[in-house]
């Protein structure tokens, strides 16, 4: 394996604050939004994120929960075993809400469309947003787009794109993994 | 990504400690699903299609599947023996590569004999699920029981359950034992000693023919109803003489040292095993464990139906 980092560091900082803006530019004092980090990765950008924005908007409540999509992927039964959930945590309801999903990598976008799936379960929102901390471009098996990406990476089926973090990993850290030709 | 074991769910006794837990882990995620607030159910069965075959009378065990098996999104078929071909002769494989050549995938089977869902196992291509067979396992109901007594204790490690009653006509008796002692539970059985199998020091259980005594030992009590439909001769002298010396009343229960949990795998005949003003008490969990029932039924199916490709 061959490791490339693509940002790591302060770098990696400021590309989270900027996606704070941006959302703020949107969303106001997020008092008709959600935050809503996928199961597992995801959950670490969507806590980052909530606690930087609760920093830039210390009277604001900021809402975040964390949303399994086992029950709801599309390759069930098409897979060796099946796979085991971890828990959802969503103390609210989403209904006329404006919900921002948020995963580490996008790249398929299946899991973004069982994400879809499993939302309904919690209401039905007014409006839905994707933020992916890295676009893996020209990938997609759905036409799925993210309203906001962190960085855009082009890379093959083969590589692997890792996020690691600093409060479960010790670094903020996106690094692609390539195979080494043989 | 993790996987059972087994390919069929015939009993306790096929299941490893990690099977268990895995089934646990499960459930307990099936558990927030059944409480999500808008939607209580997950489309991963829905190219599954289930048939319910019960030989024998069930209403809990059979809603319990069949809501278990819809809230996943599967095709569900029932199928009842009182209203079917079975009375005009057929033999079970018959019976059941019948329903199979309509194309389903996995089989929740109930009969009156030791041993049926085994049988079918090694006869038809697809998955078994036991809900019941005769007086020798019913491992949905162990399994469920054992998560009640996770849920309520947090582990079942080192926990004292005893179990009273017919323990020698009961599948619940046997399945419990095996699953709670793969837990690492302490298990008893109390009962007349009519009632009590002959060989129960096999399984590594205690026996104690006083209520009172296995009470004041135990954490949790599971009260079991008499199998009267079992029975084909007297074990005990009359009805009334057994609740006298077996059945579960407030007073004993308040002149215990210790506030011990109370279950019941239902059918209850009240005033027999367990009095009406025990049963719902703060110290039953008997409607727990139906609830739990359903989440432990969904990992189960959840996880057999994951393996078979």
């Amino acid at each position: 394996m061959q490791n490339l980092t693509l940002l790591d560091g302060q770098k990696f900082q400021i590309t989270i604050q900027r996606l704070c803006r941006q959302l703020i530019e949107n969303h106001n004092d997020f008092s008709e939004t959600v935050l809503i980090g996928i199961q597992p990765r995801g959950i670490y950008l969507a806590k980052r994120v909530a606690n930087e924005l609760r920093k830039i908007l210390p009277d604001s409540n900021i809402q975040q929960g964390d949303m399994v999509i086992t029950f709801y992927r599309d390759d069930f039964r098409r897979r060796g075993a099946p796979l085991i959930p971890s828990e959802t945590k969503m103390d609210f309801i989403i209904e006329g809400k404006k919900v921002v999903l948020m995963d580490d990598v996008l790249w398929s976008g299946r899991t973004i469309r069982a994400a879809m799936e499993a939302m309904l379960a919690y209401g039905r929102p007014q409006k839905v947003e994707l933020l992916a901390l890295v676009d893996r471009r020209y990938s997609r098996h759905l036409p799925i787009m993210p309203d906001y990406v962190g960085i855009d990476v082009d890379s093959i089926a083969s590589q692997k794109v890792v996020v690691s973090w600093k409060e479960t990993d010790g670094e903020d850290k996106i690094v692609l993994l390539s195979e080494i030709e043989k | 990504m993790a996987e059972l074991s087994t390919r069929h769910l015939l009993g306790i006794k096929g299941l490893t400690e990690q099977d268990i837990q895995l089934i646990f882990e499960t459930a307990d995620r099936f558990k927030d699903v059944l409480n999500q607030p808008q939607i209580r159910k997950v489309p991963s069965l829905r190219d599954l299609t289930i048939a319910n075959i019960f030989f024998e009378n069930s209403t809990r065990t059979r809603l319990s599947f069949e809501l278990a098996e819809k809230r996943l999104s599967a095709d569900v078929v029932n199928f009842a023996a009182s209203s079917s071909s079975v009375s005009k002769g057929e033999t079970l494989i018959d019976t059941v590569n019948n329903i199979l050549a309509m194309k389903v995938d996995m089989v929740v089977m109930r009969h009156p004999y030791a041993g049926a869902a085994t049988f079918l196992s090694k006869h038809v291509k697809a998955q078994i699920v036991n809900a019941g067979d005769g007086a020798h396992e019913h491992p949905t109901q162990a399994l469920l029981d054992a998560f009640s007594i996770r849920e309520k204790y947090g582990d079942v490690a080192g926990k004292k359950v005893v179990i009273v009653g017919d323990i020698l006509h009961s599948r619940v008796a046997l399945s419990n034992i095996l699953c709670l002692k793969q837990l690492g539970a302490e298990v008893m059985v109390c009962g007349p000693t009519t009632l009590i199998p002959k060989y129960i020091n096999a399984l590594g259980v205690k026996v104690e023919h006083n209520l009172v005594k296995a009470l004041n030992w135990c954490d949790v009590a599971n009260m079991l109803r008499i199998q009267l439909e079992r029975q084909d001769i007297k074990y005990f002298p009359s009805i009334r003489e057994y609740t006298m010396l077996y059945g579960l009343n407030k007073e004993i229960l308040n002149s215990l040292d210790k506030e011990i949990t109370v279950m019941h795998p239902g059918p209850i005949n009240r005033g027999v095993e367990i009095t009406s003003d025990v049963a719902d008490s703060k110290q039953s969990i008997i409607l727990d464990q139906v609830e739990n029932g359903v989440a432990i039924r969904m990992a189960v199916l959840y996880l057999l139906a994951g393996q078979t490709q």
